[in-house]
């Protein structure tokens, strides 16, 4: 129990993944909460990759979760510019609402 | 040993409640800010076990710049937060059912039930990490050499995420006068006096 290894911090993320696809599914009105939860998918997915990395001895890991992190700031970025676009459009941010393009 | 299991599962725990929080929490700025809780968090996990670049990293990028970001924008909207929870309990059976079946999934692969005889679990074993070179020094040496057009091309990523933001959101209200620096500069005597003759009595 006192000796920190892989299993712990997979533990620890997985739970937040699950946390996170949890959450996507249960706040489906509210778009802001679910791009939280995808970071909290993305935060997950770097805990994974940094913990194998470092209890196997392997940097690239880590560089890796560096690429992932880029990625989930541009996502961020994006997907906010079109939240506000959308607001100021529409009004409102009810996930429901946006089915424009459907047929 | 103890202090630093006791430090990971002090920041574990705040990880995982703090995630729990974000979900369920009823109004979004309290999401958001226990998100960055999450993100401190985490990143003491990743001191704990000795990845310092990517730990400060994260708190520069997810903490400095992402979260202050949602934070912007939750205040900026005008949302109407109890309509937005309308759902919750609606969706709660679905949502709680994929995520148990996720969590068991995951538990299945870790090897957890001792059906896969632990095949991830065993590569915690030589977990003994070299430190011979300081963690930043070691990410520079496989990033800036093996890695380096995979981190132009974040380069890249970040700046098409840039110029799309300032694009979706630029726009020119019509009703807003601005100054027009040139058209002042190029205002001639002409057309902006007239001299009139006025007879005298008359008026104009």
């Amino acid at each position: 129990m006192w000796t920190i290894g892989l299993g712990h911090y997979l533990f620890v993320s997985a739970v937040l993944f699950t946390f996170g696809v949890f959450g996507i599914f249960v706040n489906r009105k509210n778009v802001i909460v679910i791009l939280m939860c995808v970071e909290l998918m993305l935060l997950a997915v770097n805990i994974n990759l940094v913990a194998f990395s470092v209890f196997q001895g392997n940097v690239v890991g880590q560089i890796f979760a560096m690429l992932v992190l880029t990625v989930a700031a541009a996502e961020a970025a994006i997907g906010l510019a079109i939240l506000v676009v959308y607001f100021r459009n529409r009004g409102t941010i009810e996930v429901e609402d946006i089915s424009a393009m459907k047929g | 040993m103890i202090l630093q299991a006791l430090a990971f599962y002090v920041f574990a725990a705040v990880t995982m409640a703090s995630g729990a929080m974000v979900v369920v929490s009823r109004n979004p700025v309290y999401s958001v800010l226990f998100l960055i809780l999450a993100f401190f968090n985490a990143a003491g996990l990743f001191v704990l076990i000795g990845a310092e670049f990517v730990a400060m990293i994260l708190v520069i990028v997810y903490v400095g710049a992402v979260a202050v970001l949602f934070l912007f924008v939750v205040m900026m909207l005008d949302i109407n937060v109890t309509k937005l929870k309308e759902g919750f309990l609606e969706y709660l059976p679905v949502g709680a059912l994929v995520a148990i079946v996720l969590a068991l999934e995951i538990m299945f692969g870790l090897g957890v039930f001792g059906t896969t005889p632990g095949t991830v679990m065993t590569l915690g074993k030589n977990g003994a990490q070299v430190a011979t070179i300081e963690n930043t020094r070691a990410i520079g040496q496989v990033l800036y050499t093996q890695y380096f057009y995979l981190f132009q091309v974040a380069g890249a990523v970040l700046l098409v995420a840039m110029i799309g933001a300032i694009v979706l959101t630029l726009r020119s209200r019509p009703g807003v006068r601005r100054q027009k620096v040139g058209e002042q500069l190029y205002r001639s005597k002409a057309d902006a006096i007239s001299v009139v003759k006025v007879t005298t009595r008359g008026g104009v």
